[in-house]
């Protein structure tokens, strides 16, 4: 394998948590609400695939409980939100320190133990063709299914009729309801969604990425996905795109730190958020583009009246 | 199958208004019970030695103290925040700003001694809040980058700053390589309160006139009129005259001014010298402390006793019942979702009807 290969394959493996939980955020997002609570669904999800794993010996089961357990906290949020009509930004919020404080608590006894590692593919012939074949052919599943949730998210939001009524309900609550469209039920599916990619994400880290479990492992990783969402104006081809900017952005500033060149480590470690930052300005200092793509009603409390 | 349905109230309750808090903090405390019984302990001597056993000594009355000066600083600050609808939630990292700045006098000039350190080091404190605060409100303002992300980001960057600090140049280098600053002499040193008791020290008394003064500044002044109104609706808040973008600055700057001071009062008060890690999570539990108090300076002032409370119970529960000390993080997430919950019997009727439609129970 190439260096130029080894570069491919560690930017696809730091880029696909966040394609991941970014996709889940979209579909919540394009359909109202706005959950902040990405980086505690991710971590409850890390700490869930990882514990399954390790006492199951299964990295597939563990990755199944990663799902259901980001998806089952974001029912949390859901109810709160959607039923109680609580502030979303708020709730959010609490959603993460509890993930973080949850997670932190039941990883206590996993901290240190070695993990299990989900396999990559390796397809004779094909994985071991020059410069893209590992790329292409010899990754581990999580890679795949990130590309065919990218395609499948695309599909559903643009070329469904559900995908149709899910944006319409993002777009004008009031006016869905008033044709009949249940919002409240259709937000739900759309927050349960968008729980099981960052429990999927969050399995990935500690199944693929680095298998252990360590606490915060998710090091922001959540609220980068957020930025993605806004950095990619709510588009699902253009956070596939940001993703691996950013997943280039973290595996170059490591290597740069491995090559030792004179730039002390923390200013390397604080490039992805900084990063993240200058694309955030760069988006949103057009004021029209930016009011223009957002969801209009995003982050907007919606009580059906009857 | 039931359902839960909510119906707006003609007008907000004041009953619930004032209750919303204490009952989050009985579910908070039932939701505990059920989490200890899983857990194999007693609910009831858990609860005991989580929220009783820690008020029963003078010493620990006095870490309590401690760990709710910053709590009620940075919150105080963040009540201004979020009345305003600016969401700072990067106050743990205005809180290592304000400790890094406001500690350039001791570790810079250990040899300085005299009765004008002290101050300005407080003064430096809040000022590397603010200016750290600043960023997110410029981004804010200027390119209308939202100041969630850009606020949080920049935890990461100042946690991963002082690092460096501590590590590299500021390194004690009597320290065995420690990662830690020289100690602070003696005048750097925020002095205790009562010294012969415990460890409280004057942070504490910093936070109370802090919420006193904040507290005036909302409910007595046009400034905090001006807060309200444009933190409600800043349509209304336009056609007043108010400006919305000066108010995100003056919040953001309160905001970080008050973290800053929390930090460096918290190196200088509790600590003693700069280490990797100043703070565990008071910025974030801040949030949790500003909703708890219903974002009202005062109500903090109780609130943040609260969560304090919390971080001694973890450890009492650790020490007696073998209980990690991390439960107190769960404890402390519950109580906001709890607290967010109970706002909404405020300004609505929760129904539950059956699927037939007719309604089964009427809740207040």
């Amino acid at each position: 394998m190439t260096m130029f290969e080894a570069i491919l394959l560690t930017i696809a493996t730091a880029a696909t948590p966040l394609l991941i939980a970014a996709l889940g955020e979209l579909v919540v997002e394009r359909s109202g609400v706005l959950n902040l609570g990405v980086e505690g669904m991710m971590v409850m999800g890390a700490v869930a695939g990882f514990a399954v794993a390790q006492t199951t010996g299964s990295a597939w089961l563990g990755m199944v409980a990663a799902i259901l357990a980001g998806a089952a906290f974001s029912l949390l949020f859901g109810f709160l939100t959607l039923t109680l009509v609580t502030n979303q930004v708020a709730t959010g919020l609490a959603l993460t320190l509890l993930g973080l404080g949850a997670s932190a608590m039941i990883g206590e006894s996993f901290v240190g133990l070695p993990g299990v590692k989900m396999a990559s593919l390796y397809i004779p012939g094909f994985s071991d063709s020059p410069y893209v074949g590992k790329f292409l052919f010899g990754q581990d599943p999580i890679f795949y299914i990130s590309i065919l949730l990218t395609i499948g998210v695309v599909w559903f939001l643009f070329k469904t009729r559900a995908g149709l009524t899910l944006r319409a309900v993002g777009d004008n609550h009031t006016s869905a309801h008033s044709l009949g469209v249940p919002v409240v039920r259709i937000r739900y599916l759309a927050v349960l969604f968008g729980g099981a990619c960052a429990g999927l994400a969050g399995g990935q880290l500690s199944l693929v990425y680095v298998p252990q479990w360590v606490e915060n492992m998710t090091a922001g990783r959540g609220w980068i996905a957020l930025a993605l969402v806004v950095f990619a104006s709510w588009r699902p081809w253009r956070i596939l795109a940001g993703a691996y900017l950013f997943g280039a952005v973290s595996i170059g500033q490591l290597h740069a730190q491995a090559l030792g060149i004179g730039i002390p480590s923390q200013f390397m470690s604080s490039l992805p958020y900084l990063a993240t930052i200058v694309v955030l300005v760069l988006i949103s200092r057009n004021k029209r583009l930016t009011l223009m793509n957002t969801p209009t009603s995003l982050g907007k409390p919606f009580v059906p009246d009857r | 199958m039931m359902r839960i349905e909510i119906v707006k109230r003609p007008q907000h309750s004041a009953l619930f208004s004032a209750l919303s808090p204490f009952i989050a903090l009985f579910l908070t405390l039932i939701a505990g019970a059920i989490l200890f019984s899983i857990l194999g302990k007693n609910p009831i001597s858990a609860l005991y030695s989580y929220f009783v056993e820690p008020l029963t000594e003078v010493w620990s009355i006095h870490e309590l103290l401690v760990k709710a000066a910053p709590l009620i600083l940075i919150a105080v600050g963040l009540s201004v925040c979020f009345l305003s609808n600016n969401w700072n939630i990067g106050a743990e990292g205005q809180l290592i700003a304000g400790g890094i700045a406001g500690s350039i006098l001791p570790v810079m000039f250990p040899d300085l001694q005299g009765w004008y350190v002290l101050p300005i080091m407080l003064l430096l404190g809040m000022a590397g809040g603010m200016a750290y605060a600043t960023i997110p409100a410029f981004l804010k303002v200027r390119f209308n980058t939202n100041e969630i992300l850009t606020s949080l980001m920049l935890v990461y960057v100042a946690q991963l700053f002082l690092d460096w600090l501590v590590r590299g140049h500021w390194r004690n280098p009597q320290g065995y390589n420690f990662p830690e600053t020289v100690q602070f002499n003696p005048s750097a040193i925020l002095p205790e309160i009562w010294m012969a008791s415990g460890r409280a020290h004057w942070g504490f008394i910093l936070a109370l006139v802090a919420a006193v003064l904040v507290w005036f500044m909302l409910s007595r002044t046009l400034n905090g009129y001006e807060i309200k109104v444009l933190g409600r609706s800043s349509r209304a808040g336009r056609f007043a005259g108010f400006s919305a973008g000066r108010l995100t600055f003056f919040a953001f700057l309160i905001s970080g001014a008050l973290a800053g001071l929390a930090g460096i009062a918290e190196v200088s008060g509790a600590v003693g010298q700069l280490r990797t890690s100043i703070s565990p999570g008071y910025g974030f539990t801040a949030i949790i402390v500003a909703f708890l108090g219903r974002l009202n300076p005062l109500g903090i002032i109780a609130a943040g006793l609260v969560l304090a409370l919390s971080y001694l119970g973890g450890e009492a529960a650790q020490i007696s019942l073998g209980i990690s000390e991390k439960s107190a993080r769960i404890f402390q997430g519950i109580i906001l979702f709890f607290v967010l919950a109970s706002d909404t019997l405020i300004y609505y009727r929760i129904r539950i009807v059956s699927r037939a439609g007719d309604a089964v129970a009427k809740g207040a």
